[in-house]
């Protein structure tokens, strides 16, 4: 700030305090009021400019994300639907299927995989879930961690997506309710998870006779809620699950909110047939 | 700082004020889609991973 800050003095300032014209005084004449208004002005004014930052900010975060993360998801979606058109199947490679913990990148990251409906959070709710984890994957859509299992397979298909911003797949995702379906689409197959946790009772922490609730909160680095029997890593998989993360609370990264669901049936596709979980769903 | 620039814009009223107003957006777009892109990562608000 400069002495140039100072907005010229206006009637009712330029009493007793002010001896003469801006341009007409030496800076050495500012009086001991001047300094102490010039300094509270500064003050001011850099405080309103941050809190308006701070503002355009959050505004970025919930909105302009959001459109970016759209054009992308968008540009996966496409390329997706393109790959199924021409008989290519990301899942595949060379005839069989991309086992998990297999050669790394034999899906590249960043690619679209398959497509994932969710009917509670809306008939018009679906992402194309991408290969990867990595903030620039997650930029897309929902990510797959690699090396868990694929969509269908005996073990725990692990899927973590954004919750506030950046396309927010996930924003909802405390909504679900045991038995809920999550509905995976690939090339060939309609696979239909549904949400564990006690059907009954509505009770989502219900751990059931396999151990797994079907919502926890976790700490960060509790990468056991993706291990191939999720929460009992070690043990040998002999369910086919979904796991989908997120962050929690809603915009922070104190914890994270983690779905369990199992594979309740599969579907073959059908032309455009959808399966039954979904709207106008006939298969 | 505001004062300052605002006296140092050339022309009349409407003018100035049209220079305001691409400043303001020239200093938005920058935040927007320079500054907040790079300093976004490095704030620990959108984890959404378990560490693997």
């Amino acid at each position: 700030m400069t002495i140039d800050d100072q907005e010229p003095p206006d009637d009712q300032e330029d009493g007793a305090v002010r001896t003469g014209g801006r341009h007409a005084r030496p800076d050495s004449a500012m009086s001991r009021a001047d300094k102490v208004r010039l300094g509270l002005r500064g003050t001011g004014q850099t405080l309103i400019t941050l809190g308006v930052v701070v503002l355009l900010f959050v505004v970025y975060e919930l909105w302009v994300t959001n459109i970016f993360a759209q054009e992308k998801q968008h540009k996966v979606h496409s390329a997706l639907e393109k790959e199924w058109a021409n008989g290519d199947d990301p899942l595949v490679v060379g005839g069989s299927l991309n086992l998990p913990g297999s050669k790394q990148g034999t899906i590249p990251t960043g690619t679209g995989i398959a497509n994932i409906y969710i009917p509670r959070l809306g008939t018009d709710y679906h992402f194309t879930i991408v290969e990867g984890t990595n903030d620039a994957d997650l930029e897309k859509g929902p990510g797959h961690y690699v090396h868990t299992a694929l969509p269908g397979q005996v073990g725990n298909f692990a899927v973590a997506g954004h919750r506030v911003g950046k396309g927010e797949p996930f924003l909802n995702l405390d909504h679900l309710r045991p038995g809920d379906a999550i509905v995976i689409e690939t090339k060939n197959t309609w696979y239909v998870y549904t949400v564990k946790g006690n059907v009954q009772t509505g009770d989502l922490n219900d751990t059931g006779t396999d151990g797994i609730p079907g919502r926890e909160i976790v700490s960060p680095s509790d990468t056991d809620v993706i291990s191939a029997v999720a929460d009992h890593p070690g043990q040998t998989p002999t369910e086919k699950m979904i796991t989908l993360t997120t962050c929690h609370p809603k915009f922070t990264a104190t914890q994270r909110m983690i779905l369990h669901g199992t594979l309740s049936r599969q579907v073959a596709r059908n032309g455009s047939a959808l399966p039954k979980e979904l709207a106008g769903g006939t298969i | 700082m505001y004062v300052w620039i605002w006296r140092h814009l050339p022309g009349a009223l409407s003018w100035k004020i049209l220079q305001v107003a691409l400043l303001v957006a020239a200093v938005s777009a920058l935040l927007l889609f320079v500054i907040f892109p790079w300093l976004e990562p490095k704030l620990p608000i959108n984890k959404v991973t378990v560490n693997q």
